[in-house]
């Protein structure tokens, strides 16, 4: 949520990696069992965007999407108990990792089919436009949900309505092992295509959360000003394999030395500098944060080992909804 | 005397009266406004209730339906429109993945309340892209809802019902029912989603049908009645839910049964009613069940050919007849009525 405390995004990140981490090595119990696309090494995206948005503003994302809820503030217990598949999950188990929503903080949906979010997204900005309701809508996509014919069909409906979109892409370089050169052409540019439908674009690096934070606050600004939809383009890297737990560089479908290179670029590292620079941080102040975000995280493990399954007869429950809605 | 509608008309009638009764009703897709207003359903709801909640759209109905989908969530009520189904494949991944899963995948938290109304088109040479019965696609998926009403008064009422559900309809209208007439009551009125209607009380055979193929049922009822068979006709009205318990009422009455279908017979909705009438009353059954529909092809533009794939009146007589194992007695079986490639003969085309 709204901040510009540079060590509060420190330790939002930091609580971002742990949460990841803990998955990571929580993951052979088999307690999760559900696909998990984990964000190690970008942090900073979700972290620097969230830090300009109220709790008004809404979300969507797609499969990657624990970052962008966690810097979202949604509820930590409710998503580790989505993932073990517990009646107290975010969606009582039945939607897992590439579901996860809480309306109370502004995550309205993740859907998993990459390019589907996008237009999604901007129904609900379309939405509170027409009822008048505060806030804009910022669509998290990888550069993959690009290639989709939907992304043209997005942008056009937003331009179109001018409605209040924040398009937030994320450039990974890869989808799944797919490298980004053998699936656009190198003349290709997401900035230059949200620019030819009018929508102004800009690019930037989605490691460094200070640039991502004045980027996404620019953007707001022209947003609300000149009431058109915006797109920013951030570069970085996804540390684990597109799916799972693990490091897969031994796969070789990465260059020599690009993992670590990227990996020499972590944003959290990187901000670790600044913070150091600025004497804003010490190896006190750091336990601290540490020691609060790991008690945080045990005990929304523990929340979700204690929480039930559903009971059978959910199964049948939530097919359709009834005409009175609580 | 009681008024009477086009089907288009109940369809517009319908839509004016959701739109005024409600402010988050909003209705969009390619041609809403146009002067033909897709087929004169949406015509003048511009006019009357302003471009923000009636408007055009781009060619885009993939987009337009994930658009319709977060419009929904934040609490409004959108009605799509695609002048034939086969557009609103584009659009499916949002309808199936994303609308159909919606409710129960946020464990009953949030809902799609959506509507998305498509053609289904016939005749005048429309051809293999223009003509085809999807229903049981959609018909196939929980959390979706089919109706695909036969007559204006169902279609107004189905509609309406549609529109106040708090899930995603897909409502499919056949293009030769929107110049049918029927009366139909001013005021708004519900038809409940997920209850057939038995058009016409009989006890020798069950007939069950819908959408355009009531037309033909009708029409074969009352040449039965002439030949002293006396058939019970069902119009389903809605695919899905589908009503199990007056289809099971009246084979257990009858012990046979026919089914007209609008789509494919293979993997069809007469497939789905001879499988629940199997299951649940075998033995009630006095003689196979028959399913009559368009032949298993691709849907030809010459009417040369075209005329080949739909159920004629003939056909749906020999299978009544075979069903009940006799001779229809004094029917006169070279007056009947051909396939045609038009729904009357006022239809000059082009669609």
């Amino acid at each position: 949520m709204k901040n510009l405390d540079p060590l509060q995004l420190y330790t939002d990140m930091l609580r971002i990696r742990f949460v990841e981490e803990t998955i990571s090595q929580e993951y052979s119990k088999q307690e999760m069992r559900c696909p998990v696309h984990l964000s190690i090494g970008q942090e900073a995206i979700p972290v620097g965007v969230s830090s300009r948005l109220t709790i008004s503003d809404q979300i969507v994302s797609a499969h990657r999407s624990h970052a962008h809820y966690l810097a979202k503030g949604c509820d930590l217990k409710k998503m580790i108990s989505e993932l073990f598949g517990k009646v107290d999950g975010c969606c009582r188990g039945k939607g897992g990792s590439m579901h996860l929503f809480d309306l109370e903080a502004g995550q309205i949906a993740a859907v998993p089919i990459v390019g589907s979010s996008i237009p999604i997204g901007i129904g609900v900005a379309l939405g509170l436009k027409r009822q008048k309701k505060p806030g804009i809508v910022v669509i998290y996509l990888g550069e993959g949900a690009t290639e989709e014919g939907v992304f043209s069909e997005s942008l056009d409906f937003a331009k179109l309505q001018n409605l209040p979109v924040l398009f937030v892409c994320e450039n990974n370089l890869y989808s799944v092992y797919t490298p980004l050169g053998s699936r656009q052409d190198s003349k290709r540019s997401i900035i230059d295509i949200a620019k030819a439908h009018g929508i102004p674009a800009i690019s930037g690096d989605g490691n460094d959360v200070i640039e991502v934070q004045k980027l996404t606050s620019n953007a707001i600004i022209e947003i609300n000003t000149h009431s058109t939809p915006f797109l920013l383009e951030l570069s970085t890297y996804r540390w684990l394999e597109h799916c799972g737990p693990n490091f897969d560089d031994h796969l070789k479908y990465r260059q020599d030395g690009e993992l670590s290179n990227w990996m020499e670029r972590c944003p959290i590292k990187k901000l670790k500098l600044h913070l150091e620079k600025n004497h804003l941080i010490n190896n006190r102040i750091e336990n601290k944060i540490i020691e609060k975000i790991k008690l945080e995280i045990s005990e929304a493990f523990e929340y979700a080992r204690k929480s039930s399954f559903p009971d059978p007869t959910e199964l049948f429950l939530h097919v359709y909804a009834p005409r009175e809605i609580e | 005397m009681s008024r009477e509608l086009s089907y288009a008309e109940a369809i517009l009638e319908a839509t004016d009266q959701a739109l005024h009764e409600d402010s988050k009703v909003m209705l969009l897709g390619l041609g809403v406004p146009d002067p033909k207003g897709i087929f004169g359903t949406t015509l003048g709801l511009q006019e009357k209730y302003g471009e923000d909640r009636v408007f055009d759209t781009p060619t885009a109905e993939n987009g337009v339906t994930g658009v319709a989908i977060g419009a929904a969530l934040t609490g409004m009520r959108p009605i799509i429109t695609h002048q034939r189904v086969e557009f609103s494949l584009l659009g499916i991944e949002q309808l199936i993945n994303q609308a159909a899963k919606w409710f129960y995948m946020t464990g009953g938290k949030a809902s799609v309340p959506l509507v998305v109304r498509s053609i289904i088109g016939r005749g005048w040479g429309q051809g293999p892209q223009h003509s085809q019965s999807l229903e049981s696609w959609f018909a196939h998926v929980p959390g979706l809802k089919v109706i695909m009403p036969s007559n204006p008064y169902d279609a107004k009422g189905l509609l309406t019902a549609a529109v106040r559900d708090n899930n995603p309809v897909v409502m499919l209208e056949h293009r030769w029912l929107h110049n049918t007439f029927g009366p139909v009551p001013e005021g708004n009125y519900e038809i409940e989603i997920g209850k057939a209607k038995i058009a016409q009380k009989g006890d020798d055979i069950t007939i069950v049908s819908y959408s355009y193929m009531m037309v033909e049922a009708l029409r074969c009822a009352s040449i039965l009645a002439k030949c002293g068979i006396n058939a019970e006709v069902i119009d389903l009205r809605s695919i899905r839910p589908l009503d199990e318990s007056t289809i099971l009422k009246s084979v257990s009455k009858t012990g046979r049964l026919l089914t007209i279908d609008n789509g494919w017979s293979k993997y069809g909705i007469g497939s789905e009613i001879v499988s629940l009438v199997a299951e649940k009353r075998l033995k009630f059954l006095k003689s196979p069940p028959i399913r009559v529909g368009p032949k298993d092809v691709p849907i030809p533009s010459t009417r040369a050919l075209a005329n080949l794939v739909y159920p004629s009146t003939y056909e749906i007589l020999k299978s009544v007849e075979k069903s009940l194992g006799k001779e229809l007695l004094g029917m006169n079986w070279d007056n009947l009525p051909k396939v045609e490639d038009t729904p009357d003969k006022t239809f000059q085309g082009p669609f």
